[in-house]
C-alpha cells in the first residue's frame, strides 16, 4: 500500500537544514524577474516553494553541460574511462521535470547503457513537489499528462493548508523519513485535504492545445510536409536555447581537451543542439537538415513522434521552457495548434 | 568532484597499434591495426569502429577487412578534417584508440545461398570490401557474385590490385566505371547506374548490396527496382554524423532510428519513404 507521512510546514526549515548536513541539497531558488534556478541550499529560507520551471531543468545534475568520459595519456598511450557521481538530494522537483528525468532514464538505460549517466543517477535522491496551480501560460502539462505525480521520485511533497503530505516511494525515501525525522503519520484529515486539492486541480488544469493527448502523435506523424516548418524556420535564429533548456534533450558532442603538459588530457561530452547547422552534416558536405525549418521539425518530431515509436512515450513534458526561452517567440502550444488546425 | 575510474563505461577505448600503412591516393590512406595480444576485433562486415587520436578526437571509420582476416584489421581514411588529418600523420608503430565495433553490419547469415550484386561508389568500396572478401573466402556458401565499382577518375580507384584479383576470378564478375577517363583506362566510362541494366540476374534470389554517397542511392535504387529486386533484398549502408556510436548523442538519428545502432546497414524496405533517410 502507498505510504504517506506529513511534515508540518514550520518544520520544513529544520528538515532541509538537517538533510543538507547529510548530503548537498539542490532546490529551486529565485533569481529575480520570474527566473528560478536549481542550486545548492542549506536551509528552506532560500527555497522558492512556488516557482515556475527553472531556467535549466534538473537534468543538469544527471547530465551536466560538460562531463568527463575518460582521461588519456598520449605517450603510453592509454584511455581510462571515468564515471563521475556525487551524492545529493534534489528538493522541489515538479511533476513535469520528474517526467523529464524518466525520459532521460529510459534513453540512458537502453542497451548499450550509458553508465556515466547511471552513475550520477545512483547518487541522486529526488524529492518532488506538487504544483497546486498552473505556473504560467506557456505550460502544457495537462495535455502531456504530467500535471499529477506519476512516479519517478523517492519522496513527493504536496502542500496542504498547514502541512506537506509526503508520498514515500522508495527505500531511499523511507530512509530519509526515518533518519532525518520531523515526519508524522498522515491523518484522515490530511488525506481528505489532498483529495480536495486534487479535485480543485482537475478544475483548473485543462487541455492547453487544440488536440488531445492521444491525437498528438498522429498530428506530428502526418505533419512532415506542413508549411508550418518553413514559417518557423524563417523566424528561428538557430540559437539552440530551446534544446538547452529542454528536460528531455540529451544530444551531445564529444571533445578532447589537453592539459598544459601537452601529454595528458580528458575527453568529455558537452551538450549539443540539433539546431546547429553542422549537427547532422557529414564529410562531403551532405546534410539532411540544412534548413532551420527542417531542424525545428526534427526537434518537434523528437518530442511527439519518434520517441513514441522507440520508447512508447512522448518526450515533451509540457514544461514550456522552450517557449519561454525562445527569442524568436516560437511557441510550442501555437505550433501544436497550427498543426492541429491544418490536419482538420 | 573526484573522477572515479570505472570499468563499465560505454566509452572504453583500447590501444591499437598501427602495423602497416600505405598512401592509396592523394586523400586516402590505408592502415593495418592490431589490438593488444593480436586479439581479433570480432566484427561483422559492414560495422565500424571509433578511432581516437588523443588530444584531437574520435571519428567513425568503417572496417575494411573481412572478419576472416585474423590478428589485425584494416581501415582506409580520407583526409577531410581534424581527426582524419591527424590519422594521416601516423605511421607503423604509432598507436590509436579503438572503440567498438559498432552497428548492424551486413546480415551474412541471410545472404548465404543467394546471388549477390555488389555496388560501390567512391569510398563505398571501403566497407563493402569487408563483405566482398568475406564472401570470396567462403565462396561456396554464396550463389552468383557480381561486383560493380564506380569512382570519379582512374586515380581515385582504391585497392587496384585486389580489384584486379577479383576481376580475374572465374566465379566473380567484376566491372568498373569512372566518371572521367584518362588514356590508360580500359574500363567503362559513365555513371555506375549505367552498368546495372546490363547485369543479368535472377531477381528473386539476388541481394543487392549498395554503398556510396547519398546521391548515388536514389538513382541506383531506381535501377534495382526496375530489375524487380525485392525492396527487402536491397541493402544500403548510410553515413551519418556520429559522435558516440552507442545510440545516445543524437547526431546520427534518422527518424526513430539511430544509424549507429540500428544501422549503418538498412534494407530498403525499412527506410523507403522515410524523411531525411535518402
Ligand atoms: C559509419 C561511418 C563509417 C565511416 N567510414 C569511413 C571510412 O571508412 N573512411 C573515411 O575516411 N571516413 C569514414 N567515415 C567518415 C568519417 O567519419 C568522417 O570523415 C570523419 O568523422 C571526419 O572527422 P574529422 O575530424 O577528420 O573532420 P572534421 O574536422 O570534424 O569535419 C570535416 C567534415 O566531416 C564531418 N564530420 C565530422 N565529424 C563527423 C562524424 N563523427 N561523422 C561523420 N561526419 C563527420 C563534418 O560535418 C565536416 O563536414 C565514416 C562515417 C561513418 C558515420
Ligand atoms: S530557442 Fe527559438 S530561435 Fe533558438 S533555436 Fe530554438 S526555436 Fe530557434
Ligand atoms: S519541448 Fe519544450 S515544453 Fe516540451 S519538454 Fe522540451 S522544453 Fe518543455
Ligand atoms: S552516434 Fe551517437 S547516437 Fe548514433
Amino acid at each position: 500500500m502507498d505510504k504517506f507521512v506529513t511534515l508540518n510546514k514550520q518544520d520544513l526549515n529544520d528538515f532541509i537544514v538537517k538533510l543538507s548536513r547529510s548530503q548537498p541539497v539542490m532546490a529551486p531558488v529565485a533569481r529575480g524577474c520570474k527566473s528560478f534556478v536549481f542550486e545548492s541550499v542549506d536551509s528552506a529560507k532560500a527555497i522558492a516553494l512556488h516557482y515556475i520551471p527553472t531556467i535549466l531543468p534538473p537534468k543538469k545534475y544527471f547530465f551536466p553541460q560538460r562531463e568527463t568520459l575518460l582521461t588519456y595519456n598520449k605517450t603510453t598511450p592509454a584511455w581510462d574511462p571515468v564515471l563521475e557521481s556525487r551524492k545529493m538530494a534534489i528538493f522541489g522537483v515538479h511533476t513535469c521535470d520528474l517526467a523529464g528525468i524518466q525520459c532521460l532514464n529510459m534513453v540512458m538505460s537502453a542497451s548499450p547503457q550509458d553508465n556515466n549517466y547511471n552513475a550520477r543517477k545512483e547518487g541522486i535522491t529526488i524529492i518532488g513537489l506538487e504544483c497546486n496551480n498552473y505556473c504560467d501560460e506557456y505550460a502544457s502539462c495537462n495535455v502531456m499528462d504530467n500535471h499529477l505525480p506519476n512516479g519517478g521520485y523517492d519522496l513527493f511533497f504536496t502542500e496542504l493548508p498547514d502541512a506537506f503530505m509526503v508520498h514515500v516511494n522508495s527505500n531511499a525515501g523511507e530512509r530519509i523519513v526515518n533518519d532525518i525525522g520531523f515526519f508524522s503519520a498522515a491523518t484522515p484529515k490530511h488525506t481528505q485535504q489532498l483529495e480536495e486539492m486534487r479535485a480543485r486541480k482537475r478544475e483548473i488544469f485543462k487541455p492547453e492545445v487544440k488536440a488531445g493527448h492521444k491525437q498528438l502523435r498522429g498530428i506530428f506523424a502526418g505533419a512532415f510536409d506542413s508549411r508550418q516548418w518553413d514559417r518557423i524556420g524563417e523566424r528561428c535564429v538557430a540559437c539552440g536555447n530551446c534544446t538547452n533548456v529542454c528536460p528531455t534533450c540529451y544530444c551531445f558532442d564529444v571533445r578532447d581537451e589537453i592539459n598544459l603538459d601537452f601529454n595528458t588530457g580528458t575527453r568529455g561530452r558537452v551538450w549539443d543542439s540539433c539546431q546547429n547547422e553542422e549537427f547532422a552534416q557529414v564529410a562531403g558536405g551532405e546534410n539532411f537538415r540544412k534548413q532551420r525549418g527542417q531542424r525545428q521539425r526534427h526537434r518537434y518530431m523528437r518530442k511527439f513522434n519518434y520517441p513514441v515509436e522507440r520508447f512508447s512515450r512522448y518526450f515533451c513534458t509540457g514544461c514550456g521552457r522552450c517557449s519561454r526561452a525562445c527569442m524568436a517567440k516560437i511557441n510550442l502550444k501555437e505550433t501544436i495548434d497550427a498543426l492541429a488546425e491544418e490536419k482538420r | 568532484m573526484k573522477p572515479e575510474h570505472g570499468k563499465e563505461s560505454a566509452y572504453i577505448t583500447q590501444p591499437g597499434t598501427i602495423r602497416n600503412t600505405r598512401q592509396m591516393t592523394r586523400l586516402e590512406k590505408y592502415f593495418e591495426i592490431t589490438l593488444p595480444r593480436q586479439r581479433d576485433l570480432g566484427h561483422e562486415p559492414g560495422q565500424f569502429v571509433m578511432v581516437s587520436v588523443p588530444g584531437v578526437g574520435e571519428a567513425p571509420i568503417s572496417i575494411s577487412s573481412s572478419p576472416t582476416k585474423k590478428g589485425c584489421f584494416e581501415l582506409v581514411v580520407r583526409k577531410v578534417g581534424a581527426v582524419s588529418t591527424a590519422l594521416h600523420a601516423l605511421d607503423s608503430g604509432d598507436k590509436v584508440g579503438i572503440r567498438g565495433p559498432f552497428g548492424k553490419g551486413f546480415p551474412t547469415a541471410i545472404l548465404e545461398g543467394n546471388d549477390l550484386l555488389f555496388i560501390a561508389g567512391g569510398l563505398g568500396i571501403v566497407p563493402l570490401r569487408s563483405l566482398i572478401n568475406f564472401v570470396i573466402d567462403n565462396r561456396k556458401d554464396f550463389g552468383k557474385v557480381t561486383i560493380l565499382l564506380g569512382c570519379k577518375t582512374p586515380q581515385d580507384m582504391l585497392f587496384n590490385e585486389e580489384v584486379h584479383q577479383w576481376w580475374k576470378r572465374l566465379d566473380v564478375s567484376c566491372s568498373c566505371t569512372v566518371d572521367r577517363s584518362d588514356p590508360d583506362w580500359k574500363g567503362n566510362v559513365g555513371l555506375i547506374t549505367g552498368l546495372i541494366p546490363g547485369v543479368s540476374l535472377d531477381a528473386e534470389r539476388t541481394f543487392a548490396v549498395v554503398v556510396g554517397p547519398p546521391i548515388m542511392y536514389k538513382f541506383v535504387i531506381l535501377e534495382l527496382l526496375k530489375k524487380d529486386i525485392p525492396e527487402r533484398q536491397i541493402l544500403l549502408s548510410l553515413e551519418r554524423h556520429m559522435k558516440c556510436g552507442v545510440g545516445k548523442c543524437g547526431h546520427c538519428q534518422i527518424g526513430e532510428y539511430y544509424c549507429c545502432q540500428d544501422g549503418p546497414v538498412f534494407s530498403y524496405d525499412r527506410i523507403r519513404g522515410k524523411h531525411e533517410a535518402l
